[in-house]
C-alpha cells in the first residue's frame, strides 16, 4: 500500500533541497498535489511495463517533486532518493529516463508535450489503451513547439492526451502576466480546440475528479484535454509563496524549520 | 536518392511494422508511394520541425522506428536541441533523413543548402551520421543500418539518376568503400560529389597520376581505423565534400592524420564562405566553390607538382 500524499511529498521536497543546498523548491511545491493526485492510482501500470501510462515531466525543473513520488510508492528507495544532486546521482534537479520511473528526460523547456503525443499516437496505433499526461509549467507556454503541439493533437483527436498546467503565475524572472501573458489558459486551448477543465490545483479531491471526468469523457469524446491547474509556487511554506526569488533559491537553517513545520501543520 | 530512399522504406516496412514515417510536410511528389502503401503510418506533422522530433522520441520510446523527413537544413538544425534532448539522450532509434545535402537546392538559395549538418551531427556520440554516395549505395545503407540501436542521420541526396562509377552500390558500417588502388593520391569523398571524385580521378590518371578514391559513408562514429590505415599508403590525400570545410570529413581526415602520426599531407576541398547573396543551380554553385572534378585535379596537380620540385 502506497503512502503518497502533497503534504509527504512537500515534506521530502524541503528535506532534499534542504540536505542538497539546491533551489528549484517553489517549483516542485507548487505540483506537490497533483503528483500526489497522479501517483496515487491515476497512472497505471508498473514502472518496468510497456504497457504502463506514461508521464511527461515537461517542467523538469520540478524533478524533486517527481522524485518524491517515485519514493512514495517505492519505485525509488530512501537511499536513491538522499542521492539527490550529489556528485554521481541519477537524480539531478532535472529527470533522467535511465532512472527506472522516468519515462521521458526533460529539463530544456517546451519539449515535453511533442513527446507526449508520440506517446499518444503509438498507444493509438498499438490498439493500446495506454494513456498519456503531460505536466507543463505555465511559462513554459512561451515556447513555440507546445503549440506546435497543441494544433497537432487537436488535428488527430489525441482523447488519449491529458495536459495538466501548473499555472502557478510565475516564471524565473517574474510574473508570467508581466513577461508573456497567457491567461486565460483556457479561452486559448479552447480555441485550438481542446477540452478545457479548470480546477484548484491544490485541492486533491477536485484534481481526483477532474482527472476521473477526464478519462471517462475520453472515451466519448474525440478530442485532448487541457486540466488547468491553479496553483501557487512555494505553496504550503508562506514566505515562498508567490515569491519569484524561491524559484532558485535554498533554504536556510531557520527558513527550512519554518517550512517544515508549517508544512506538517497543514494536512 | 529519395525515391529508392522511399522505396526501400516500404519494402522495410512490409517485413517491419515498428517503420512510421513523418514529415514537416516535405516531400510533395516523393512520398506518396508509401502514404498509399501504409497510410495508417504516416504523419504530415505540419510545418513544424520541432514537435515532429518530440513525437517521433515518443513513439520510438514506445517501440516504433520513426523515419523523420525534412529538407537537410531543417531535419538538421531547426530540430537539433530536440534531436539532442530526444533520440540521442534517451538512446532511441529515430531516423534523421535530410534531404540534399550541399547545394543540391539549387536556385532555391543559401536557406537550403546544407553545409554544416554533417559537422553538427557528427560531434553528437551515439548518432550515426551516414552519407550515402549515390542511389544503389542508399539502398544498401537503409537496409544494413535501419535496424541498429540508437539514432541515425542519413543525408540523402536529390539525385535520382547519380551513379558513382565503381561504387556498386557497396557499403559497410563504420568502412570506407574504394575505387581504384592507385598509389599516387587519395582522393577522399563523401555523399553525391563522389561522383565527381571519380571523374577527377580518371582525368588525373589520364595524366599520369593514380588515384585511389575512398568513399567515407559513415561520418560518426567514424571509419578512423580503416581510414588510418588506408592514409598511412599516401603520401598525399585531398577530401572532396559539400560542406562547410570545417567539421565534415575533411576534419575527420585531419583528426585521423594527426592522431595517428600518419605522414600524409592533407588538401581540404570544401565550402570556406557563407553563400549569402548568391544562388544558383548544384553545378553553378559546385563551379563557383570549385568542386567539380576540374577543381579536384588542378588542386591535386598543383600540389603534387610543387611537392616534387620541392623534393628536387
Amino acid at each position: 500500500m502506497s503512502d503518497i500524499s502533497g503534504q509527504r511529498i512537500r515534506q521530502l521536497i524541503l528535506e532534499q533541497s534542504k540536505r542538497a543546498n539546491v533551489g528549484h523548491i517553489g517549483s516542485a511545491l507548487s505540483i506537490a498535489d497533483i503528483m500526489a493526485v497522479l501517483f496515487d492510482g491515476v497512472l497505471r501500470g508498473a514502472p518496468d511495463s510497456s504497457e504502463r501510462d506514461r508521464f511527461v515531466l515537461s517542467k523538469g525543473h520540478a524533478a524533486l517533486a517527481l522524485y518524491a513520488a517515485l519514493h512514495c510508492l517505492n519505485v525509488l528507495s530512501r537511499e536513491q532518493l538522499a542521492t539527490y544532486c550529489q556528485d554521481g546521482s541519477q537524480l539531478g534537479t532535472h529527470p533522467e529516463y535511465e532512472l527506472t520511473g522516468i519515462d521521458f528526460s526533460t529539463g530544456s523547456l517546451g519539449q515535453g508535450l511533442s513527446m507526449g503525443i508520440g506517446a499518444a499516437l503509438a498507444a493509438r496505433l498499438d490498439g493500446s489503451d495506454r494513456r498519456v499526461f503531460v505536466l507543463l509549467s505555465d511559462a513554459e507556454c512561451n515556447e513555440g513547439s507546445i503549440w506546435e503541439g497543441v494544433m497537432f493533437a487537436a488535428q488527430h483527436k489525441l482523447s488519449n492526451l491529458v495536459v495538466i498546467i501548473d499555472d502557478n503565475g510565475q516564471q524565473a524572472m517574474g510574473k508570467t502576466q508581466d513577461v508573456l501573458n497567457l491567461r486565460p489558459f483556457a479561452a486559448r486551448w479552447g480555441a485550438f480546440g481542446w477540452r478545457t477543465v479548470d480546477v484548484d490545483g491544490h485541492d486533491t479531491a477536485a484534481l481526483h475528479e477532474a482527472l476521473n471526468t477526464t478519462l471517462a469523457a475520453s472515451a466519448e469524446t474525440s478530442v485532448p484535454t487541457v486540466i488547468i491547474a491553479n496553483t501557487q509556487a512555494g505553496y504550503g511554506v508562506s514566505y515562498m509563496q508567490g515569491q519569484v526569488r524561491w524559484h532558485y533559491m535554498p533554504m536556510n537553517d531557520q527558513e527550512y524549520q519554518q517550512a517544515l513545520s508549517e508544512v506538517a501543520s497543514r494536512s | 536518392m529519395r525515391k529508392v530512399f522511399i522505396q526501400t522504406l516500404i519494402e522495410i516496412a512490409e517485413h517491419d511494422r515498428r517503420v512510421v514515417l513523418l514529415t514537416a510536410d516535405l516531400g510533395f511528389m516523393v512520398l506518396e508511394p508509401f502514404v498509399k502503401a501504409y497510410p495508417d503510418r504516416f504523419y504530415n506533422i505540419g510545418v513544424a520541425e520541432a514537435n515532429m522530433m518530440g513525437i517521433a522520441t515518443g513513439m520510438a520510446e514506445a517501440g516504433y522506428i520513426p523515419f523523420v523527413y525534412s529538407i537537410a537544413t531543417f531535419a538538421s538544425m531547426r530540430a537539433y536541441e530536440q534531436l539532442r534532448d530526444g533520440p540521442i539522450l534517451h538512446h532511441l532509434p529515430v531516423r534523421v533523413a535530410g534531404i540534399g545535402g550541399g547545394f543540391e537546392y539549387g536556385n532555391s538559395g543559401v536557406t537550403h543548402y546544407s553545409l554544416e549538418d554533417i559537422g553538427i551531427m557528427r560531434t553528437q556520440p551515439g548518432l550515426q551520421t551516414i552519407v550515402p554516395a549515390d542511389p544503389a549505395q542508399t539502398v544498401s545503407a537503409v537496409q544494413q543500418t535501419y535496424q541498429l540501436p540508437g539514432p541515425i542521420y542519413y543525408r540523402i541526396g536529390k539525385n535520382d539518376n547519380l551513379t558513382v562509377p565503381g561504387l556498386n552500390g557497396r557499403f559497410r558500417l563504420n568502412t570506407v568503400e574504394t575505387i581504384g588502388d592507385g598509389r599516387d593520391l587519395l582522393i577522399l569523398a563523401t555523399g553525391a560529389i563522389s561522383a565527381e571524385a571519380v571523374k577527377a580521378a580518371e582525368s588525373l590518371a589520364q595524366q599520369g597520376v593514380s588515384c585511389t578514391v575512398a568513399v567515407v559513408s559513415t561520418l560518426q562514429p567514424d571509419s578512423t581505423a580503416e581510414l588510418a590505415a588506408l592514409l598511412g599508403g599516401f603520401s598525399t590525400a585531398i577530401t572532396v565534400e559539400a560542406h562547410f570545410i570545417n567539421g565534415g570529413l575533411g576534419s575527420l581526415v585531419a583528426e585521423t592524420i594527426a592522431e595517428n602520426g600518419i605522414n600524409c599531407r592533407l588538401i581540404r576541398c570544401g565550402v570556406r564562405s557563407m553563400p549569402s547573396g548568391v544562388s544558383g543551380s548544384e553545378a553553378y554553385m559546385n563551379q563557383l566553390y570549385e568542386l567539380t572534378a576540374e577543381h579536384i585535379v588542378q588542386k591535386s596537380l598543383a600540389h603534387l607538382q610543387t611537392t616534387k620540385v620541392h623534393l628536387a
